[in-house]
């Protein structure tokens, strides 16, 4: 019988053993170059930031890209700035260039100080290998509805850069996300930072989220961000994930408690409101009734830990 | 469709090791780690990033071998289960994994141990609970992670007094 070793080496064997299909790699050093690569190869062409969702999907082989494009080259789209060189006007926003690594942003005190909320979300994706990977703009390019950043940067009323051949151009994060995975950029555009306005005086945050297991995909999830004075809320934001196709701004609930402090009949008013800002659907792991009663659940435990309780 | 695709050239160091080889672009490190260096210690499972068999470490940090192409690491390092074992950094918690049966079939034991290694350089005192969620990606279908949590815990004890 042949040895193990003899049939490692067998290039046969070795081809089999391949899990994605054939394709093509680029690793260009800037902006330009990929938007070149991305006019001539179409839709063709995929951009390769973390991985952590694309290499999934080519080794199950659910993508066969001609051209994968890895932009992980680009050291401009790397690093959180504050005021950086191009915000000059307004200087009230934090910048997060598309490469950040979820991990880097877990850590800067930085996105702490000034998008707290963005910290706390943090822990809740994936696991610290995945994290270390993964990056900013590669969650919110992919829009998955059960995906923390999106939510996180609706609530935050943050914005996105994308860039084109005709430039660059920022976009609401709630005009951002379209439909399932589906979002406001268009072919040969690359997601090129996102930016957060900084904390306001008086302004809190608060995250929560129901999973099978810490660092799965949430079964239902809330963004939550307020101004808080003496008790009382104001200009709330309530945005939902994993509850419809896109993120879900409760606008009913957040009317509900404009001007309200947290209590037991704010916090019922808040729930019965939900009833017509979501109309989630059921899953693998909850119906649409379950959901519904998470959602229930999550804005009581947010509205709680938004009143300092 | 029919597409020319060509082999590129990728020099990482492996180990401590120079390494320079030909791989397809659509090679996966841990393919590549196991099939043409013959590094068979670092396991694949699920291959797409929910098991943590394939953990390894790329400049110090656990990443998914299955979620990284091989010319990915071209220019940087890359260190397996063979790398740690030889270096001796994890004996004593080899040694902790063996003697608490933290370890039945071994098939999650080397993404663990890569796993661990990198919790306790960033927190060497975790409680239980942080102990599970640094290794909520790790999966085990033998040991039911109670033992694995313990001989976590009695190394980082040993590692503080010593
Ligand atoms: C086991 C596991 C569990 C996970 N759990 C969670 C979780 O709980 N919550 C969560 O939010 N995520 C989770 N993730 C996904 C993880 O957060 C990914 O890192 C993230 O969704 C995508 O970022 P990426 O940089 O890895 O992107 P990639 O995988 O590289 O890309 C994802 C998609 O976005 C496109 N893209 C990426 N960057 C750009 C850009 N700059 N411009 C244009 N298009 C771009 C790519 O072409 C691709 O289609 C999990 C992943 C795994 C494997
Ligand atoms: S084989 Fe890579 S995570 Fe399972
Ligand atoms: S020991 Fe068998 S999977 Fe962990």
């Amino acid at each position: 019988m042949k040895s193990l070793k003899w049939l490692l080496n067998e290039k046969k064997i070795r081809e089999v053993q391949l899990k994605p299909s054939a394709f093509n790699y680029a690793k260009p050093s800037s902006v330009d170059e990929v938007l070149g690569l991305l006019s001539e190869y179409g839709d063709e062409a995929t951009i390769l930031a973390g991985g952590q969702s694309l290499m999934p999907t080519l080794n199950m082989r659910l993508s066969a890209p001609a051209l994968v494009i890895d932009i992980n080259g680009l050291s401009d789209l790397s690093g959180i700035s504050v005021d950086g060189e191009n915000l000059r006007v307004d200087g009230e926003n934090l910048r997060i260039g598309a490469l950040t690594r979820h991990t880097e942003i877990e850590n800067s005190p930085g996105i702490a100080e000034h998008a707290p909320l963005i910290s706390m979300a943090m822990p809740y994706i994936a696991h610290p290998a995945i994290r270390n990977r993964g990056t900013f703009g590669g969650s919110i390019a992919m829009a998955d509805p059960a995906a923390e950043l999106p939510a996180c940067l609706c609530a935050l009323d943050g914005e996105v850069e994308v860039t084109g051949k005709s430039g660059a151009r920022k976009v609401a994060a709630k005009d951002f996300f379209k439909d399932l995975y589906e979002t406001d950029m268009a072919e040969g555009e690359i997601l090129t930072a996102v930016e957060i306005p900084k904390l306001g005086a008086g302004y809190r945050s608060a995250f929560d989220e129901l999973a099978r297991r810490h660092g799965d995909y949430a079964m239902a999830g809330v963004a939550a961000h307020a101004k808080v004075d003496g008790g009382k809320i104001s200009d709330l934001r309530l945005v939902f994930f994993a509850v419809g196709s896109t993120p879900v701004t409760a606008k009913k609930a957040m009317n509900a408690m404009e001007g309200q402090s947290v209590d037991d009949a704010s916090i019922a008013a808040a729930q019965n409101a939900l009833e017509q800002d979501l109309s989630p659907f059921g899953d693998l792991h909850s119906s649409a009734a379950l959901k519904m009663h998470y959602a229930k659940e999550l804005t009581k435990r947010v509205l709680t830990t938004l009143s300092g309780g | 469709m029919t597409n020319q695709i060509e082999q590129i050239q990728v020099t990482t160091t492996v180990n401590g090791e120079k390494v320079t080889a030909l791989v397809e672009p659509r090679t996966n490190l841990v393919d590549f780690l196991r099939n043409q260096m013959e590094l068979t210690g670092t396991h694949v499972g699920c291959e797409h990033g929910v098991c943590g068999a394939c953990t390894v470490r790329i400049d110090g940090e656990i990443v998914r071998g299955c979620l990284m192409l091989a010319i990915q690491a071209d220019g940087l390092e890359v260190v397996t289960i063979e790398g740690s074992d030889d270096s001796g950094e994890i004996a004593d918690l080899q040694k902790a994994f063996h003697e608490r049966n933290a370890l039945q079939c071994g098939f999650c034991t080397p993404g663990m141990l890569m796993a661990i290694t990198e919790m306790l350089e960033k927190n060497p005192d975790p409680s239980r609970q942080e102990i599970r969620e640094y290794l909520s990606g790790n999966y085990c279908r033998c040991t039911g992670y109670e033992a694995i949590v313990d001989a976590i815990e009695t190394v980082a004890n040993t590692r503080k007094g010593a």
